[in-house]
């Protein structure tokens, strides 16, 4: 049994994990590659990071300077989804609004994973009175569901872009405690766990060499399959007001914006929802994939 | 069953200590002080300078503001359990007040549309499981990725260029009778279908491996019958937490629909206190909302026992 598996056996079967996984990861990605919806949302989202990256070499238009002789023009040659009140070509700022709201949905998952993880690996590693304490926490902050906690953390830092990625990052966090609190759970249970204290390991070092690395793959589908919501969340509160403010190129608030020109001018508010649709679209297919990949269990 | 709830009660009790600290921080936290912030907005903008230290220390007294803040916090809960919010630095009304003629246009959309979800989502779910793999499974899986990625605010205007704009037949905006809440119950059941329709597939899947499914057949009932009464009856667990979760966050969560629609609700009521730094009215409204999901859930949680025999608490 287990019990009798002596130190340095346990070591090597350590190393000769260490040693498969480069052989491991090419299964991975040829399973990635199998699954064609992960291969449609992967190359979507390429299109959308492109956009993102080489924004000033795709359009020749400014996206932020006001053109008044242009303004409200229906989709043409010159601009090819029309242009806006302020005579903006809508094409170059739905590009342009690409490198927000992907660091945004990016930064904010980062904060919620960091927060969530460290607070779910001292709840579940130190338990008692600190996992009693932070698991109230936890709950307490799941009884502000979905936007209202995002609602308590702009009504107390302003409504500003930073403030969206904190907020909706912040309302995230439960997800990822509970998530490592519960493996870390189990994990510290592990023999070679108990190897590493006895020998003297430090904790820090045992968290972060071998607790950490059996949660990471969960850590990592769970990051995926956020960053669609974390966009929607953060176009969400910027088309409430309460983020990106004007004449800033965020999707949500150019929706907003092109609300009271829906009755005639339709392309004013249609592209940037397409826009937002797409990205999470994409992120969500390439989150399923890997999920199908990495942790079948977790399908819902 | 009895001493279950009983437990589950006292466990909402360190949440709802929390939730009123949170809320109680929103008007602490914020950088200024409530009583000039007050004054600011009830002298019309002027400068400071033209309030008077007189009116300016008798409304810090007023407010309870030169107290410890363990005391102003156990002021700020009686008052709460009595509904006493404070009112509003915008209107100076009670604040529970407003909270009272919002809360049934919140109620209404957020039953209708979670009722809306609830049958597509359902019969889409259960459609899919029982062709599992077939293309009808696959576009059905397909179009509820769809509608996860959706953002609630467009599908709204959309559904409001087509049928308020261009056919006329539906109001595109306002808090009126039935026909206004059609277009925002509509937009607010299609984005959450798509969460269950995935979730009921997952749990038909499951259900109908079950033995008592395959007694059911093997008994000869018609298929119809094992599925209704046998497999959706017990798919329903799930379900209905996912239900419950969606119908207290909407309390709030509709916010994005009720702007679209320009329909009152308490999210709105919140939101349109936060970009006008009107706290008390923000602390309510977010209190009010927790609270709301917090009970829903603890309901919602209650109700296993009752859709399934087999759980039982004690």
């Amino acid at each position: 049994m287990a019990m009798q598996r002596s130190l340095p056996a346990g070591a090597a079967l350590l190393r000769a994990e260490a040693a498969t996984t480069p052989n491991h990861r090419r299964g991975l990605f040829r399973d990635l590659l199998r699954n064609s919806g992960a291969v449609i949302g992967v190359a979507l989202l390429l299109v959308v990071i492109g956009a993102a990256v080489a924004a000033p070499y795709i359009t020749r238009y400014d996206p932020i300077k006001i053109n008044p002789p242009d303004r409200i023009q229906a989709p043409s040659r010159e601009h090819w989804l029309g242009t806006d009140q302020f005579g903006r070509d809508i094409f170059t700022r739905v590009v342009y609004g690409a490198r927000i709201s992907l660091p945004v949905g990016l930064i904010a998952v980062v904060i919620a994973s960091l927060v969530g993880t460290l607070l779910g690996l001292l709840a579940g590693y130190y338990g008692r009175f600190l996992d009693a304490i932070v698991m109230r926490l936890i709950d307490t902050m799941l009884a502000f569901p979905g936007i209202l906690l995002a609602l308590v953390v702009v009504a107390i830092l302003g409504a500003s872009l930073p403030n969206v990625m904190i907020a909706v990052g912040v309302g995230e966090i439960p997800r990822y405690t509970r998530l490592v609190r519960g493996s870390v759970l189990s994990a510290r249970e592990a023999l070679y766990v108990d190897a590493a204290r006895v020998t003297g390991v430090r904790d820090a070092t045992i968290l972060y060499r071998h607790i950490l690395p059996n949660v990471v793959g969960p850590i990592v589908v769970l990051a995926t399959l956020s960053v669609g919501t974390a966009i929607l969340a953060a176009a969400g509160l910027s088309f409430l007001g309460l983020g990106a403010q004007p004449p800033r190129p965020e999707w949500g608030s150019m929706l907003a914006d092109g609300r009271q020109f829906l009755s005639s001018q339709w392309w004013i508010a249609t592209m940037p929802g397409l826009a937002i649709a797409l990205t999470v679209l994409a992120v969500n297919m390439a989150g399923d994939g890997l999920r199908d990949v990495l942790d079948p269990r977790l399908r819902v | 069953m009895l001493s279950y709830a009983r437990t589950r009660l006292l466990l909402t009790v360190p949440v709802l200590m929390g939730v009123s600290v949170l809320t109680f921080m929103i008007l602490h936290l914020i950088p200024g002080d409530p009583a000039q912030l007050l004054l600011g907005d009830m002298g019309g903008g002027s400068a400071s300078g033209d309030v008077s230290d007189a009116a300016y220390e008798n409304l810090r007294r007023e407010l309870g503001l030169n107290d410890p803040l363990p005391v102003q916090y156990a002021n700020y809960v009686a008052d709460a359990v009595r509904l006493d919010f404070g009112r509003s630095f915008q209107t100076n009304r009670p604040v529970s007040h407003s909270i009272r003629e919002v809360l049934p246009y919140t109620l209404q959309l957020t039953v209708v549309g979670l009722g809306l979800a609830i049958v597509i989502g359902g019969v889409l779910g259960v459609v899919a499981a029982l062709h599992r793999n077939s293309w009808i499974d696959n576009a059905t899986m397909a179009l509820s990725l769809v509608g996860l990625a959706m953002p609630s605010f467009w599908l709204g205007f959309i559904l409001i260029q087509i049928f308020a704009l261009r056919f006329g037949w539906l109001p595109s905006t306002g808090t009126g009778g039935f026909s206004s809440v059609v277009l925002p119950a509509a937009t607010l059941g299609l984005v959450a279908s798509g969460v269950i329709a995935r979730l009921v597939r997952s749990t038909m899947l499951e259900v109908l491996r079950q033995e008592y499914v395959v007694t059911a057949r093997a008994k000869g009932l018609r298929n119809r019958v094992v599925i209704l009464r046998h497999a959706l009856r017990n798919a329903l667990i799930p379900v209905v937490t996912i239900v419950g979760l969606q119908f207290g966050a909407l309390l709030s969560g509709a916010v994005i629909i009720e702007t679209v629609f320009a329909r009152r609700g308490l999210g709105r009521l919140a939101v349109e206190a936060i970009l006008r730094r009107d706290y008390p009215m923000v602390q309510g409204t977010i209190l009010v909302a927790a609270v709301g999901y917090v009970v829903v859930n603890l309901a919602v949680d209650l109700s296993y026992a009752w859709l399934d025999p087999r759980i039982k608490y004690g």
